[in-house]
């Protein structure tokens, strides 16, 4: 199969690979680029593991083919903190004990981000409407959406 | 993974390499490449199309044309199609929305395409290369379509005349127990002067409750003259069983959610 080169921008870095005609994006980011942000949960668009943020709306990776994704600018969790300093979403989940396994928590804050992004005061509705594509089997869903209810609270407090 | 995807300027280019053996259109992804995930190795070559045209919406003098390649989410969020904001909302979670196209929807098999049921339920017309035919007569022949559905054109609702519901056992988002939509208009004294509804689950792919469409002419929306109605809804369907729910349980639940539906 003939390789073909992809460009984009992983969390406002380039990148380029070539890879296999019809390779999904969750591939090519997990096995080629070394972003294991990306879960490969069901590969059947149930589970919202893989989620990503592409050109600012929430996908998935692993139904998504790299080479769809030419001049994106892609956005991971692997990406959101800086310097070291966990972003708030991130704080607030380990705060709220929102994460056991962990498995489907960088999809959880992917689809998390998107909503803050655009509702920085969600109510908790917006939120379970938000999170409604991501499954998780271990905490039961509450303390992830306290999670981001308190890290809507934080932004707004630091903004204030 | 071994697909190879083509891609394409235009609509008629990309229906000519559609021709081609184990070739199928790629949309938003949602059923293709969940396909190939799956294992499925009938799908060895993908064809998309990237002319913008695809996705736009235009409105105009009461008709709306949706492009075959917008997204449920464009739908969702549009400030002049909020009668089919609940219809696209149905579909998925928030990044199947976002990927999840009207196109795609006509192709999607039961429990999914709860959209399409909208579209049967709407009269939409569906326009290709070969020209435009009723949804309906679309929808029947899918299986065997080559041409590239590149449109949709329906009249554009009005929120009192159209209903829409889906019903799923996880909340707020889950596959589809059944979907039901329907145009209804009602004269000044509130009597059905035409119906039509489409279902989802009801069989393959969306089909018209027409027996309950014809009971529902001349009928006030109150429980005692849509019983009839209710009665012949489960006429001509073939519900599917799934993980979700078994045929008969489909059957059994339809027309109490016709009712609800019906009497909101």
């Amino acid at each position: 199969m003939a390789k073909v080169p992809v460009q984009f921008t992983l969390n406002g870095s380039e990148k380029a690979e070539f890879v296999e005609s019809g390779t999904t994006l969750l591939h090519a980011l997990r096995d080629k680029i070394g972003d294991t942000s990306p879960k490969g949960g069901c590969h059947q668009g149930t589970c919202g593991a893989c989620s990503v943020i592409i050109d600012g709306e929430l996908r998935l990776s692993c139904l998504t083919l790299a080479e769809t994704c030419g001049g994106a600018d892609i956005r991971t969790t692997a990406g959101l903190a800086e310097g070291g300093v966990l972003h708030p979403l991130q704080r607030a989940f380990l705060d709220a004990f929102a994460t056991q396994c962990g498995f489907c928590t960088p999809g959880m804050i992917m689809a998390a981000k998107v909503l803050l992004d655009r509702t920085p005061n969600p109510s908790r509705e917006d939120v379970v409407e938000a999170l409604s594509g991501n499954i998780c089997r271990c905490t039961g869903y509450e303390p992830i959406i306290q999670a981001v209810l308190a890290a809507a609270r934080a932004n707004s407090q630091n903004a204030a | 993974m071994s697909l190879a995807l083509q891609t394409f300027s235009s609509v008629k280019d990309a229906n000519a390499a559609l021709r081609a053996a184990g070739t199928r259109y790629l949309g938003g992804g949602t059923l293709v490449v969940r396909a190939a995930n799956e294992g499925d190795v009938s799908v060895s070559s993908l064809v998309r199309v990237t002319d913008p045209g695809l996705s736009q919406i235009v409105i105009s003098g009461g008709k709306v044309r949706l492009g075959a390649s917008v997204t449920m989410a464009a739908i969702a969020r549009h400030p002049e199609l909020t009668a089919l904001a609940p219809a696209a909302r149905a579909v998925g979670g928030p990044a199947i929305r976002n990927m999840a196209t009207v196109g795609g929807n006509l192709f999607a098999p039961a429990p999914y395409g709860d959209f399409a049921v909208a579209l049967l339920a709407l009269d939409a017309t569906v326009v290709t290369e070969d020209g435009e035919v009723p949804v309906e007569t679309f929808l029947a022949d899918r299986d065997t379509s080559r041409a590239i559905a590149t449109a949709v054109d329906v009249a554009s609702p009005k929120a009192e005349s159209f209903r829409f519901l889906k019903v799923s056992r996880v909340k707020p988002k889950g596959v589809s127990v059944l979907s039901i939509a329907a145009l209804l208009e009602l004269a000044p004294d509130g009597t059905v002067t035409s119906a039509r509804i489409g279902l989802g689950c009801m069989a393959d792919r969306p089909i018209r409750a027409l027996a309950a469409e014809k009971a529902l002419l001349g009928c006030k929306l109150t429980p005692q003259e849509i019983a009839p109605a209710l009665a012949a809804a489960g006429e001509g369907i073939a519900p599917i069983t799934d993980p979700i729910a078994s045929a008969w349980y489909r059957a059994e639940v339809l027309p109490v959610y016709l009712g609800r539906l019906l009497l909101d």
